[in-house]
């Protein structure tokens, strides 16, 4: 025990850690299945629970809150102890947040099959759900903001503002769009109608993507990036002045999620201009994680953990810049409604905030549990093979049949009538389809592998809390 | 669109929230020192204290060590 005596609560760290592997496999064979009825669209027998309409959302949901938010859950009340040097607040409410969202989890995965939905894209829970993470999330930002209160260090380590941005502001997304009129238990109508309730939708939807899955993880990416390089970031000023930008500028991108709709004109190109202001503080991160290993990219070479961080931050180059492409509204012309969307998407999903957690999870694993490192890093570096060759095939799948959708929808014959039929269009993406189930079958498989690396390195050890140093840095 | 009669005054709003917190941070000394944040976050050794004497594991010992920032550790063992 050093001289402050006490330990850090890596409970509640462990348990999310082990909760993000295993709710990463549930989402991930949700998805895979529903690839997989794009092939074989009769492949659940049509039992209505498990048609395509009611897997999709549970998919979403898994992946996004149940493996992305436990990551983010785990990551941030790691990093909030360790950078401010003191035990987490209130140990009380922390567990609350982990069983109360572990709930939350098994509600969504009962409803939505259910059918139960206000379909709203990435908020489809029913109320008195919404009520649930309501409390949880109130609990989260009390633990959270709590522990930097009673911080040991003066100075809060800019992983801490991502985290904090992200939980503060998911908080005013989740009450503003989930406001509705409960009807009963499991009905509700939206406080908003028509076209004012897609603005809501989408000003939710695209604040989600940008704090839920992009700011919380530039906090996870802050810390781990740095620590499994063992170099200091590569510049700490660019870091707060990214922070800073991101946060000023992102609230407004969501029209462009509705362009060419009822939406007025000057909205959708408010929201384009806005998305394209975007891209600088996105690649300022991006910049600043991948340079953190300039002069030591030989460490990229030995380190598959290192792989996962740096090669996530690729893809978040690479989605952070097709997304504000992909909002100019003549590009949107071609790419709304096609498959590119979705390929753009799970650039974004699997690439960035997939790998990112994963690398994460990995260098919190061996940490939680008393172990020098995972049971197997060539099990590790395998996965992260794996799991890039399958994103690739994902993406250049996605890209391709998206494209072509988007020509033959739009194609016309000299008469003014349409050249091809929307069948026809589907007809043309099966190929892809398949290399897009393949794509998300190698990625599962990795997942599968990290399950076992984990059970492997957690058997037989005992959880560890490390105790917290006195105060060293003074 | 009275949607944005509720939408633009919440953004108006959390704008000056951010700036309220912006100077707050800045007057607070958060960004007096741009650079040392960011070595301090690896003089904290989190790895277990199994390995903390062997310095040659192979799996993500920061090179820091190496640079004589292991020594922090020892004293602080000692003093333990």
């Amino acid at each position: 025990m050093s001289a402050t005596g006490g330990t850090y609560n890596y409970t509640v760290v462990r348990q999310f850690a082990v909760m993000t592997v295993i709710w990463g496999i549930v989402g991930m064979l949700v998805g895979v299945i529903v690839a997989a009825q794009f092939i074989w669209p009769d492949l659940t027998f049509g039992v209505p629970w498990l048609s395509f309409g009611r897997l999709r959302p549970l998919h979403t949901n898994a992946v996004i809150f149940a493996f992305g938010g436990s990551a983010l859950f785990a990551t941030s009340y790691y990093v909030v102890q360790r950078t401010c040097q003191t035990r987490l607040f209130a140990g009380g409410l922390a567990a609350f947040t982990f069983w109360g969202w572990q709930l939350v989890i098994v509600l969504a995965a009962i409803t939505l099959p259910l059918g139960i939905t206000t379909s709203k894209e990435y908020a489809e829970l029913e109320w008195p759900i919404d009520v649930l993470i309501t409390f949880v999330w109130v609990a989260y930002a009390i633990v959270f903001f709590g522990t930097l209160w009673k911080r040991k260090t003066p100075h809060i380590y800019v992983a801490n503002w991502f985290f904090g941005a992200f939980i503060l502001t998911v908080a005013i997304l989740h009450l503003v769009n989930s406001a509705a009129i409960p009807v009963t238990l499991w009905k509700s109508y939206s406080a908003y109608a028509g076209a004012q309730d897609a603005m809501v939708q989408w000003w939710y939807g695209h604040n989600a993507v940008g704090f839920f899955l992009t700011a919380g993880f530039l906090g996870m990416m802050y810390y781990f990036v740095p620590k499994q390089a063992g170099r200091p970031v590569y510049s700490y000023r660019l870091s707060v002045v990214h922070f800073w930008a991101l946060i000023f500028t992102y609230m407004w991108a969501g029209p462009h999620h509705l362009h060419y709709t009822a939406l007025p004109d000057w909205t959708q190109s408010l929201g384009m201009v806005f998305s394209l202001i975007l891209l600088a503080p996105s690649w300022g991160g991006m910049i600043n994680g991948i340079m953190t290993l300039s002069g030591a990219w030989y460490k990229l070479r030995e380190d598959p953990i290192l792989k996962f961080l740096i090669v996530s931050l690729s893809f978040y180059g690479m989605s952070t810049f097709e997304g504000p492409m992909m909002s100019v509204k003549t590009v949107n012309a071609l790419s709304h409604y096609t498959d590119w969307t979705i390929g753009h998407v799970h650039s974004g999903a699997l690439g960035w905030v997939g790998m990112i957690s994963i690398g994460s999870i990995y260098y919190l694993l061996p940490r939680l549990f008393g172990q020098t490192q995972m049971y197997s890093m060539r099990l590790v570096t395998a996965h992260f093979w794996i799991a890039t060759i399958g994103i690739v095939l994902y993406i250049a799948a996605m890209w391709i049949a998206g494209v072509t959708q988007g020509l033959m929808w739009r194609a016309v014959n000299a008469d003014g009538t349409l050249t091809y039929t929307f069948v026809e269009s589907t007809k043309a993406s099966m190929p892809f389809f398949y290399i897009r189930l393949l794509g998300g079958t190698l990625y599962l498989t990795g997942m599968l592998l990290m399950a076992y690396n984990m059970m492997k390195t957690i058997a037989g050890h005992k959880a560890v809390d490390a105790p917290i140093p006195a105060a060293v840095h003074a | 669109m009275d949607i944005l009669y509720l939408l633009v005054p919440l953004s108006v709003v959390l704008v000056f929230l951010i700036a309220a917190v912006f100077l707050w941070a800045l007057r607070s000394g958060q960004f007096d020192d741009l650079e040392g944040p960011a070595f301090k976050v690896l003089l904290d050794d989190d790895r277990p204290r199994a390995s903390i004497s062997k310095p040659d594991e192979p799996n993500s010992a920061p090179d820091v060590r190496e640079d004589g920032f292991d020594l922090c550790q020892k004293k602080n063992d000692l003093g333990g």
